[in-house]
């Protein structure tokens, strides 16, 4: 049995275990939670070196033997996902030391952070239908619980939405996963890619319609995304961050991981629907973003609109188009959330998350703006950071499938990322400072705050580059999951064994 | 049999999603159990059913010798049963909590969260 695939659950799981006993003594709390992470990321790096090394990894719990057994599995796709998640567990951990440092639950917050891990990395790793269901519902009620610490009326009507919201598309999960149980007598993803191709195309069209209906709204898709714009923002920034740059992501994983393995896409009969949805998700979120104005509601907008970009590559569904996605959704989980913990920053030291309340950051504190500039930027898609290269494999990708008007959309679209992004960098950065000091009673940031601030925004920042600058290998990597995805043998063998 | 379990997942489903339309929050809490209710009705149907036939193979043998209800589908639906109900305590403090801030149980009043602010 590998232990390094079940790892990445258990570790967290036994954190926030811990945790939870520790609650009382705010000092260790942040040490356990923090060696956490830190193990959780070593982990993560463990695991991707040895699926590169090795191919697709699986292992079956309690040695039932797959497909009858629950079994974990982890090809690219998988173990980048994983790491990613480390990462920004990792930096999130970190940041929330400060960020939360003074509310009244700091520990609670802590428990459940490693909570929501369990469950995204237990929905990166099954390979079986009905245990992705149950990581599903772990990072949501994980979620829910998140959104309602300490809330204040705003944030709990936020959460009615949110919660609600998400509960109709768990039930239409269930639904679709007990259908296709009762047409193929199976739940492993492995036997499903056997089993699936002799159902008729009727029964798969309405079976992929449910599961596609169902993470449409976890991964916020036109025109299923209320939800979000409603809830993200009355967040804590670190939760914000949290939640902004994983939650999506999760439902995108699960389509991607879907209908390339159990149902291959295109003979699902929804890829023209998915293709108008990317565009007009893209197209929808980034106006409501121009239409706001508090940095959280901003960005929260800006989630909508990314997510259009990566499920583009999952509705073209050629190989460039997957790593395309596959390159995208890591190049955004890094920059959203970072985009987020600035904003959080910039919020803790105005006091406020309003526009019209901040300024003049670039003449007190220019490294500040230069590491906004940074994700800024590579959110829009300026060469050569991080989003340059992304945008360009998905709009390339749909040249060549002869989408021009999708690709024209993912221009425009970008030209008005950039519009909201220098937004916010004019009010914020560029206009004077309205403070009125008699009515600003902003407790002053400390040496040791700042510091726990601004080392996850510094690394994020840096690996925004760094995936720029050496975009080859990254696109090498991205490239060869794809190819994983689209001829699964490798996964398949893994997980059934010997065949 | 199959066929009226699978009319009553259909009323159920329906009878839900008229619930879940509904502006009082305790409605479509209510809406939110028949539908989970008819989803979980709905996967037993799927998992075949059985007046007698038990799902344990004779010695000897690779299938049981009576016809039989698919165990596995049974056990799915006990864990969507323990996830539902946990939900939906969640769910009723949350909607208590939503009615307080505002005295007043309808959705279309809870949207503190989506005013402008400038």
């Amino acid at each position: 049995m590998n232990w390094l695939l079940v790892l990445p659950v258990i570790i967290p799981l036994g954190g926030a275990l811990f945790l939870y006993m520790l609650r009382k003594r705010t000092a260790i709390v942040t040490a356990v939670s923090w060696t956490t992470a830190g193990f959780g990321l070593t982990v993560g790096v463990m695991l991707m070196s040895l699926v590169i090394k090795q191919g697709p990894q699986a292992v079956s719990l309690g040695s039932w033997p797959a497909p009858y057994g629950i079994v974990f599995a982890a090809d690219l796709f998988s173990a980048a996902m994983v790491l990613i998640t480390w990462i920004i567990g990792l930096g999130i951990v970190i940041y929330s030391a400060a960020d939360l440092k003074l509310k009244p639950s700091f520990a609670n917050y802590q428990v459940l952070i490693q909570f929501l891990l369990v469950g995204v990395n237990g929905a990166f790793l099954t390979a079986d239908l009905f245990n992705l269901y149950v990581w599903f519902e772990v990072m949501l009620i994980a979620s829910f619980s998140l959104m309602m610490l300490d809330a204040g009326s705003i944030r709990i009507h936020g959460g009615v939405k949110y919660v609600f919201l998400n509960l109709i598309s768990t039930l239409t999960l269930l639904l679709a996963i007990g259908l296709l149980y009762g047409a193929t007598g199976m739940l492993n993803f492995a036997e499903l890619h056997h089993k699936t191709a002799n159902l008729s195309p009727g029964l798969i069209h309405i079976l992929a319609g449910l599961f596609l209906f169902s993470f449409s709204v976890k991964s916020a898709l036109f025109p299923l995304y209320a939800w979000l714009p409603a809830s993200y923002h009355t967040l804590p920034s670190s939760v914000a961050a949290l939640f902004a740059a994983l939650l999506t992501k999760v439902g995108i994983y699960a389509v991607i991981r879907m209908f390339t393995l159990v149902f291959p896409f295109e003979g699902t009969g929804w890829q023209t629907v998915l293709i108008a949805v990317s565009g007009l998700t893209m197209l929808t979120g980034v106006l409501g973003a121009a239409s706001q104005f508090t940095i959280k509601r901003i960005l929260s907008f800006h989630i909508i609109s990314q997510v259009g970009y990566i499920i583009i590559g999952i509705a073209l569904y050629t190989r460039l188009a997957i790593a395309g996605s596959i390159l995208y959704l890591i190049h955004h989980i890094i920059v959203k959330a970072n985009l987020f913990l600035i904003g959080g920053f910039l919020n803790r030291k105005f006091g406020s998350d309003q526009l019209s309340k901040m300024g003049g950051v670039y003449r007190s504190f220019p490294f500040l703006a230069v590491l906004f500039m940074i994700p800024a930027f590579s959110l829009a898609g300026f060469p050569p950071l991080s989003g340059f290269w992304s945008k360009f494999a998905v709009i390339r990708a749909s040249i060549e499938t002869g989408h021009y008007w999708l690709a024209a959309t993912a221009l425009i679209v970008s030209v008005l990322t950039i519009y909201s992004m220098l937004k916010i960098w004019n009010e914020a950065f560029w206009k004077p400072d309205p403070a009125d000091p008699v009515l600003t009673q902003v407790r002053p940031l400390s040496s040791r705050e700042a510091c726990l601030y601004l080392i996850p925004i510094a690394t994020f920042a840096l690996m925004t580059i760094i995936i720029g600058l050496a975009a080859e290998p990254f696109f090498r990597f991205a490239d060869q999951a794809a190819m994983q995805l689209l001829e699964p043998a490798d996964y398949i063998q893994a997980v059934l064994g010997e065949k | 049999m199959s066929s009226l379990l699978s009319l009553i997942t259909g009323v159920l489903i329906a009878a839900g999603v008229y619930l879940m339309l509904e502006r009082h929050i305790l409605r479509i809490l209510f809406g939110f159990v028949l539908i989970s209710n008819g989803v979980n009705l709905a996967i037993l149907t799927c998992g075949r059913l059985s007046k007698k036939g038990l799902p344990i193979v004779p010695p000897g043998a690779v299938m049981p010798d009576t016809p039989y209800a698919n165990p596995l589908s049974q056990a799915l639906i006990l864990t969507a049963i323990v996830i539902g109900f946990g939900v939906l305590i969640f769910c009723l403090v949350l909607a208590y909590k939503a009615c307080q801030v505002r005295e007043s149980a309808d959705v279309n009043l809870m949207d503190l969260s989506e005013r402008e602010e400038r």
